[in-house]
């Protein structure tokens, strides 16, 4: 089934916030933002502001009639900057005008008085001056300090992987007026609507009940959009209830990129022990998150790398600490992987340092090491059902990768400035929220007395497919055509206290909510239509809008059942919860069971890399991926490409530099590359591992937006081994793999 | 001026909004008009696309433009064209590729990638005959790895095989779906739009109006004086001409880069203008970006200027009462300061025909390899006989504060016979006449790296002299 909005969408008919027609009246917000990256703000003076054109209000941290706090994790967050600013663009005030370019011109006129201090841009800095977030975490199995002496290889180090600019193409943005009793009803384009609600109601010091949050699609959110969206929202939210009108924020690409939180850049040390035959014994790493300015979900963000850092493999001996460092640059937040990518570029770092210094191919290291079957995880969990050496064989068969060797390294011999190099990437990730408490969904159908069928989950479509997946979950559950069936848009009032669409789990969670209400609802009309045709329910069964009596058509619709079920005055609404069972997490221990279940997959990527320019293109990326009994082919193979490409993005071009004022020097679409259709692997393979599946996923169909990321962590590596069959010298371990650590790799600075 | 008319789909659109709106603000704010999308008002990302028509012999010619930079003065006489305009009940063959291939995901770049694919259903030329891709090169997007819309697009360009050219070309998309039966109509209608008498550009003492090449630097650096300032448009007052005479190749002050790269003189006398351009620009912002706009805003990095440069162009200069002819290098007093005066205009440029003798290439390197700022650019021309090099330009981009035309390096060249270490000498010697700086595209000892090897790779790709690995080690 393609997705349900993909005619609306290249009709151009689909409607984002920024699209919904206006309600008369309507204001448009800009906000200011900290030119300082850290400083003590003195005063905000907008009296000329003020008497610019168009100009209706200036709102700054005073005007907030309840807490001005909108730190989730920790209460570490003002709204609106209040005595100090911490990272430049911090928002400090809220320019309401009758137009988005009244309020842009007026906001040049407002001027700030700050004392200025000394910004930390470095987080391994934040750590030494005890500038933490949290408490540093360590995740622990058997003992490295115990087992070095036994490893016959042990190699050392530091590495890097940078941040990333989630770059959705929508911006962030909402739509907030007051409704005839005074409540706000806030469009929004976020991820988590219960968040925006939960955080207004905090702000304007409103009951969440007086809060209605509508999500009707997003243009991208990739993770940017789970918590980042709410101060935009709320700001909305607070000039439309101290002004009495609707009021309109969205942000402009610049504002975006200067004002939001992007992946978190990491900094590690690590030490890597393997024994004769290639096996890992043991393997220590510390991780310095760059938190930015505030925790946001830099701490949970944290916890996920600490649970993948040793990515597919079993290590008898591994020990992590990370801690999340507080630097005065945008808080950084959820992107896709959340955390795991980087704690997996870590180990991949640590293999690749042994290999090159072995003189032999990573995937040796890489294939001695996969998990198997009744392994246990570093954090305590059993391995079931593990698919490590699965995808792994499969890939390797498929891209015959010993002949593969052999031709790439003929290519090398035949051509002095052109490399290839391969790189293969195995992949583990964890399905569920870490955070227990998320893993539960609520959803809600009614069957109307005309048959049609009316949905509202929990989950929000970004793109991802989710409303396509719960359309095919409700009709396949009611037995009907999936047009009868109509999503709603995602909204407060009808589903309270949703999770975030994020950790890959929506589909899951939103999923099994809405089989479990379909099925209560289909077994009720069953039971009329039994009633109807004089037999046994157990004689029959809804499909395709149709009743069948022991395998039979009979002459009774889904539609005749409904209004005869409506005359009844048999419920034909339902309303059902799932909450994931079997989860545990104790954080003292930092042992337990918190996934439902993992995904496996396995990638090969070939690079060619141009040494006499320092550029590279991708050949080929060749992916044997564990979609489960996957129930949607188009919608899931598109989030392993997508994925699989921002991954690339993450580990060549794009590079989210800060200078060391905190000045964003990647602030635009101009100076911060994103892959175009130029820069993708020209060939990109993703296949079906199998159908094996979990019984925790929905229909067994496995949870696909986050893992198939990480595939793109092999693209670094791909680049630096075609870079060492041009020259062999040792170079550093930072990802990305710009152009420029291409060629300053290829002509190394004699020493 | 008079007020702007212009047919938007299909109606007749009477405006006298100011000139230097954007269109992007026009179609959403003032038409309505959503399914253009602000992405990121810098030309970017291609998600505000539209297609402008010009009457061309009795058709009319479609490109595609990024509306966030496109101003509503100019759209006067035009046919612009937005997804609401080519969608009907139906879906058009370029719709239906991109819901069957799964083209589109959040969907919120995907009205700009089905316009710019009608604009490649509705191109007549072979312009896009290499590569399919370069029509939808100005789209981003984020969700896809963009794998399923070339699988779309490979399906649009196979129906496509079949489309006849010349003046049956219309009329079988229209039967085909790709464009509504509408698009019959807008040649009569367009003839029917009076044409517009420009304004006598502003002297010296009275408010200077702004004159727009493309507009798609201006419109970058500070869309908010735009909107707002007196702006007239080149277009208006020099020509988009490319021809030659005397041995010289003569570019008008009007024409855009989408000119260059589709000009079958320069196709001859450039034979790799296309790759090149490529590297320089996106097809809608090449619509948008005029040649002398590139030159007379002086950035160090401006990728047509580094060529000119190399290839020895001057520029005609005109002021209300006289000319001047100035070597390109020569206007370039420092950071962005020009030795143009004030009121001069760029009404043309030339340089000299290549001839066999010539060697010319072009190199950049960015972030990202197309469609971005360089790190750095370089070009050469060298004239050769008997393998030995007679005359020389090297130009480079990126390593000072102005273009920089190489001049020590050049001089040097001439008489040196065409062989590798020639190559490793230039390359040694230009690094005394940059001083480059570390900034976003790229650290000094980077750019100066760089520059070494886009030397070298001028030779490798320009003559036949064979690469050396070891002495670069």
């Amino acid at each position: 089934m393609k997705h349900i909005d993909a005619q609306k969408h290249v009709t151009g008919r689909s409607l984002y916030v920024d699209d919904v027609p206006q309600r008369e009246g309507t204001l448009h917000a800009v906000i200011l933002g900290s030119p300082e990256a850290h400083g003590k703000l003195r005063a905000i003076h907008v009296e000329q502001a003020l008497q610019a054109q168009g100009v209706v209000a200036i709102l700054t941290a005073k005007d907030i009639p309840g807490e001005n706090q909108i730190g989730g994790i920790f209460p570490d967050e003002p709204l609106l900057a209040d005595g100090e600013v911490h990272y430049r663009a911090q928002p400090i005030a809220i320019i309401v005008a009758d137009s988005d370019h009244h309020a842009r011109l007026a906001r040049d006129l407002i001027k700030l008085d700050i004392e200025s201090l000394r910004p930390v841009t470095s987080p391994r800095e934040a750590y030494a001056s005890g500038d933490v977030i949290g408490r540093v975490r360590t995740f622990k199995i058997g003992d490295p300090s115990d087992v070095w002496e036994q490893c016959t290889h042990i190699f050392s180090g530091q590495g890097s992987c940078g941040g990333q600019e989630h770059l959705y193409i929508e911006t962030q943005g909402a739509y907030a007026y007051p409704t005839e009793t005074g409540h706000l009803r806030i469009l929004s384009s976020t991820q988590g609507p219960t968040a925006v609600q939960r955080t207004a109601s905090r702000v304007l010091d409103l009951p969440m009940h007086a809060i209605e949050v509508d999500v009707l699609r997003l243009g991208g959110g990739f993770g940017g959009k789970e918590d980042q969206a709410t101060p935009w929202a709320v700001m909305a939210a607070l000039a439309a209830l101290k002004l009495h009108r609707p009021v309109k924020l969205i942000l402009h690409r610049l504002d975006d990129m200067a004002m939001t939180g992007k992946r978190h850049p990491y900094e590690f040390d690590y030490k890597i022990g393997l024994d004769p035959d290639l096996r890992i014994l043991a393997y220590e790493v510390f991780l310095y998150q760059d938190a930015g300015a505030s925790a946001d979900l830099s701490p949970a963000v944290l916890e996920r790398s600490l649970f993948h850092f040793t990515n597919s493999y079993f290590v008898p001996n591994a020990r992590a600490t990370a801690a999340s460092c507080r630097t005065n640059t945008t808080s950084h937040t959820a992107f896709r992987g959340f955390g795991g990518p980087q704690g997996m570029f870590a180990i991949e770092t640590a293999i690749a340092h042994a290999a090159e210094a072995l003189s032999l191919p990573a995937y040796r290291i890489q294939s001695a090491n996969l998990l198997r079957e009744g392994d246990t995880f570093p954090y305590g969990q059993t391995a079931q059902d593990v698919r490590a050496h699965d995808a792994w064989k499969a890939l390797e068969q498929s891209i015959e990768i010993d002949r593969l060797s052999d031709q790439i390294e003929a290519f090398n011999q035949s051509h002095p400035f052109q490399k290839k190099g391969l790189a293969l990437m195995p992949i583990c990730f964890g399905i569920s929220f870490t955070k227990k408490t998320l893993n539960q969904a609520g959803a809600l159908v009614h069957v109307y007395q005309d048959g049609s069928v009316s949905i509202s989950t929990g989950a929000v479509e970004m793109g991802q497919g989710v409303s396509t997946k719960m359309i095919q979950v409700a009709s396949h559950t009611l037995g009907l055509p999936a047009d009868r069936v109509r999503i709603e848009a995602t909204n407060t009032s009808r589903i309270a206290n949703t999770s975030p669409s994020a950790a890959s789990a929506t589909a899951d969670l939103n999923g099994k909510a809405l089989a479990q209400a379909c099925e209560r609802v289909y077994h009720r009309l069953l039971g009329v239509a039994a009633v109807m045709l004089g037999c046994d329910v157990s004689a029959l069964k809804l499909q395709h809008g149709r009743i069948f009596r022991d395998g039979q058509a009979v002459e009774l619709s889904f539609d005749q059942i409904a209004l005869e079920a409506y005359n009844q005055r048999v419920s034909l609404s339902e309303y059902a919860h799932y909450a994931t069972p079997g989860l545990s997490f104790d954080t003292t221990l930092e042992k337990g069971h918190p996934f439902a279940y993992h995904v496996y997959g396995c990638a090969a990527l070939i690079a060619t890399v141009d040494c006499l320019r320092g550029i590279y293109t991708f050949d080929r990326v060749h992916v044997i991926h564990d979609f489960g009994d996957c129930m949607n082919r188009d919608v899931d193979l598109g989030q392993a490409e997508g994925g699989i490409v921002q991954g690339i993005g993450w580990m060549t071009m794009e590079e989210l530099r800060f200078n060391e004022q905190g000045r964003l020097l990647s602030n635009a679409l101009s100076t911060y590359k994103v892959p175009d259709i130029f820069a993708v692997p020209e060939q990109l393979r993703v296949e079906f591992l199998d159908h094996a599946g979990s019984p925790y996923a929905i229909f067994k169909s496995k949870a696909v937006g986050e893992p198939p990321l990480m595939y793109g962590i092999g693209a670094y590596f791909a680049i630096r081994n075609a870079i060492r069959a041009f020259q062999s010298q040792p170079f550093a371990f930072s990802a990305p793999m710009t152009h420029e650590k291409v060629l300053m790799a290829l002509y190394p600075t004699p020493s | 001026m008079a007020e702007i008319q212009f047919l938007l789909n299909d109606r007749l659109i009477k405006t006298s909004l100011q000139e230097g709106l954007v269109l992007l603000d026009f179609v959403r704010e003032h038409q309505r008009l959503t399914g253009t999308k602000i992405g990121c008002r810098e030309g970017d990302c291609g998600a505000c696309s539209v297609l402008i028509g010009t009457l061309e012999g009795e058709g009319v010619k479609y490109l595609p433009v990024t509306s966030c930079l496109f101003p509503l003065g100019r759209v006067h006489g035009m046919h612009v064209v937005t997804v609401e305009g080519i969608s009907k009940e139906t879906l058009t063959p370029v719709q239906r590729a991109m819901v069957e291939h799964s083209g589109t995901q959040c969907g919120f770049c995907t009205p700009g990638f089905v316009v710019s694919m009608t604009g490649f259903a509705l191109e007549s030329s072979s312009v896009y005959q290499d590569d399919p891709r370069d029509a939808i090169s100005g789209n981003i997007c984020r969700c896809t790895g963009y794998k399923s819309i070339e699988r779309a697009l490979s399906e649009v360009s196979e129906q496509l095989q079949q489309k006849p050219q010349g003046s049956e070309q219309m009329a079988w998309l229209i039967e085909k779906g790709f464009v509504p039966p509408y698009f019959a109509g807008i040649p009569a209608r367009l003839r029917a739009i009076p044409a517009r008498r420009p304004v006598e550009l502003a002297s010296s003492t009275s408010t200077p109006t702004v004159l727009l090449g493309g507009g798609s630097d201006l419109n970058v650096q500070r869309p908010e004086a735009i909107r707002d300032a007196d702006v007239a448009f080149a277009q208006d007052y020099a020509s988009t001409a490319i021809d030659e005479q005397d041995g010289f190749v003569y570019i008008g002050g009007a024409a855009t880069m989408e000119d260059l790269n589709r000009s079958p003189l320069i196709a001859q006398t450039l034979p790799s203008i296309r790759s090149w351009m490529r590297l320089v620009a996106s097809t809608p912002i090449r619509t948008i970006a005029s040649i002398a706009g590139n030159l007379v805003n002086a950035s160090p990095i401006g990728d047509v200027t580094i060529l000119m440069l190399a290839l020895g162009a001057e520029i005609e200069l005109t002021a209300q009462h006289a000319q001047r002819w100035l070597p390109l290098e020569e206007l370039y007093l420092g950071y962005k300061t020009l030795s143009k005066q004030q009121g001069e205009i760029l009404s043309r440029l030339r340089f000299p025909s290549t001839t066999p003798q010539s060697r010319v290439n072009f190199e950049k390197v960015s972030k990202r390899t197309f469609l971005d700022i360089a790190s750095v650019n370089a070009a050469m021309r060298l004239e050769v006989q008997d393998d030995i090099i007679q005359k020389a330009r090297l130009s480079a981009g990126g390593v000072a504060p102005i273009p920089k035309l190489l001049r020590e390096t050049s001089q040097w060249l001439v008489g040196q016979p065409l062989t590798w270490a020639t190559a490793l000498e230039a390359a040694e010697r230009a690094q005394s006449e940059v001083q480059p700086i570390s900034d976003i595209r790229g650290s000094a000892d980077y750019k100066r790296l760089l520059l070494r090897q886009l030397v070298l790779a001028h030779f490798a790709e320009a003559t036949a002299i064979p690469v050396v690995k070891e002495a670069l080690l």
